[in-house]
């Protein structure tokens, strides 16, 4: 038994529960690893399916039958987002199109303008999720992935925009570390019911819908507010900017445009 | 001897049983309350919770003690600590892998238990002068105890506050066309601190040698 309060022991001893320690961490992240990214990935096609309307926030479905729902009534399409169109050619499958990698490979992506949003890199094509209605064969909505700072990171989310280019039909918000209670009600599908049947443009195009603070009031009288959440400003605030910035024409500003106008489907 | 008293001999037992009522770690040496105040507003989530907490608590008093012997005084508490984030980060893996959707919620509360008190606690109080079956057992006993209270605590807050049970509805409640007022208080921190308080009164009541003399 060597001297084990010696200084020499003492450092190895740290040094191999320190490998040990890691070794244990290791093993099971790399391990689990792609258990995890296919649970985000449905976890992700989910709330395309929510926020469309698809799903009901409480239904209890299987795996199996999600993606069924999904394959039937999405069809996920990348749009290159500085002109507003569908990517012409098929050079990248749109099935396995990773937009966060993309985002940040400089292939892939530029620089973004400054903006409240604090969102640093845009990517150059976006996934959107058209929103096939089954009877006629049209895209009845778009769902948009959007993202932006919060107060405690950035928040990742998607909105629902009707084919009129201007009527909100849902919004999530599928990954945040907000203050659960607080900012963290922003995933709380009762707040996010007060977006639905508001409109994202005013009657020039501009984006204008906010969220305030007091009574947003019934989306008849008062289209273009959404009641803030109490105690939670900044996130409330970071959430506007971010709308409003994937609204603008540096996110999917002109692609709604081509959308309303029917045509370039 | 029966059967119980060959699997698990006296002193074996009372380091499993105590800590469950006698010595429970939350109602007896309030400990670890910041966890029962967060997660305790629905009994799925306080389930997975406390199987967290045994299975870290087992698993940290375990290596804590097989190493015992080995450790150097001056760093013993760095290298528990050590132990338990490694066993914790290694749980939190595992429920983002097998239980997404709740780990979404839980996983902050489940980052916490590398500085819960109770799995420290056992740790330092208990594994460094134990042997390695008996820490390990003392680990699942804290654990459990922990878990009780955590799931009465829940069953509570659940029932009164959303008027469900597992998630199944006991009592329809008026917003969703039912009878039954919510209580809306149940569903914040604070009443789990009131439900607790309820449980160490009653726990005190029922056994009065837990009350201290004035």
């Amino acid at each position: 038994m060597p001297n084990v309060d010696s200084t020499r022991y003492t450092i190895g001893f740290a040094a191999v529960v320190c490998v040990a320690c890691a070794l244990v961490v290791a093993v099971s992240a790399v391990g689990l690893h792609s258990r995890q990214e296919e649970n985000r990935s449905l976890y992700r096609q989910k709330n395309v399916l929510l926020v469309a309307g698809l799903l009901q926030p409480d239904a209890e479905v299987s795996k199996k039958e999600m993606r069924e729902i999904f394959d039937r009534n999405i069809r996920i399409r990348l749009v290159e987002l500085a002109a507003g169109d569908y990517m012409a050619d098929g050079k990248i499958d749109p099935e396995t199109y990773d937009q966060l990698r993309a985002r940040n490979d400089p292939a892939l992506s530029r620089v973004a303008p400054p903006n409240p949003a604090k969102v640093s890199r845009l990517p150059t094509y976006a996934a959107v999720y058209q929103v096939i209605d089954i009877k006629s064969g049209s895209v009845s909505q778009v769902v948009l992935p959007i993202e932006g700072l919060g107060m405690w990171g950035t928040i990742y989310g998607f909105l629902a925009i009707d084919r009129d280019g201007r009527t909100i039909r849902g919004i999530t918000f599928y990954d945040q570390k907000e203050t659960p209670g607080l900012g963290g009600e922003i995933a709380n599908p009762r707040w996010q019911a007060l977006w639905v049947g508001r409109h994202a443009y005013d009657a020039n195009w501009e984006p204008k819908i906010a969220v305030v603070k007091g009574v947003g009031g019934p989306p008849e009288q008062f289209p273009h507010r959404v009641d803030a959440i109490s105690g939670a400003t900044i996130t409330s605030l970071g959430v506007s900017r971010l709308v409003g910035f994937w609204l603008s024409d540096d996110g999917f500003g002109r692609y709604l445009a081509h959308v309303r106008e029917g045509g370039k489907s | 001897m029966s059967v119980i008293d060959t699997l698990l001999p006296g002193k074996t037992r009372s380091v499993l049983l105590a800590p469950i009522l006698t010595n429970n770690p939350i109602a007896v040496q309030v400990l670890g309350i910041c966890s029962a105040l967060a997660v305790t507003t629905r009994i799925d989530k306080a389930l997975v919770m406390g199987a967290a907490v045994i299975l870290v608590g087992a698993l940290a008093n375990l290596a804590v003690s097989l190493v015992r012997n080995y450790t150097p005084s001056s760093i013993r508490i760095i290298v528990q600590l050590a132990i338990i984030a490694s066993l914790v980060i290694m749980v939190d893996q595992f429920l983002k892998a097998y239980l997404f959707e709740l780990s979404l919620e839980l996983s902050v509360f489940v980052g916490l238990i590398i500085t819960n008190c109770i799995v420290m606690g056992r740790a330092e109080g208990f594994a460094m002068q134990n042997p390695p079956w008996l820490s390990f057992v003392d680990g699942i006993g804290n654990g459990l105890g922990y878990a009780l209270i955590m799931l009465l605590v829940a069953f509570v807050r659940e029932l009164t506050g959303a008027g469900k049970v597992l998630g199944f509805t006991v009592l329809p409640l008026a917003i969703e066309g039912g009878w039954y007022e919510g209580n809306g208080l149940m569903l914040l921190a604070p009443s789990a601190l009131f439900i607790v308080a309820l449980l160490i009164w009653a726990l005190r009541v029922w056994k009065p040698e837990l009350q201290e003399k004035d």
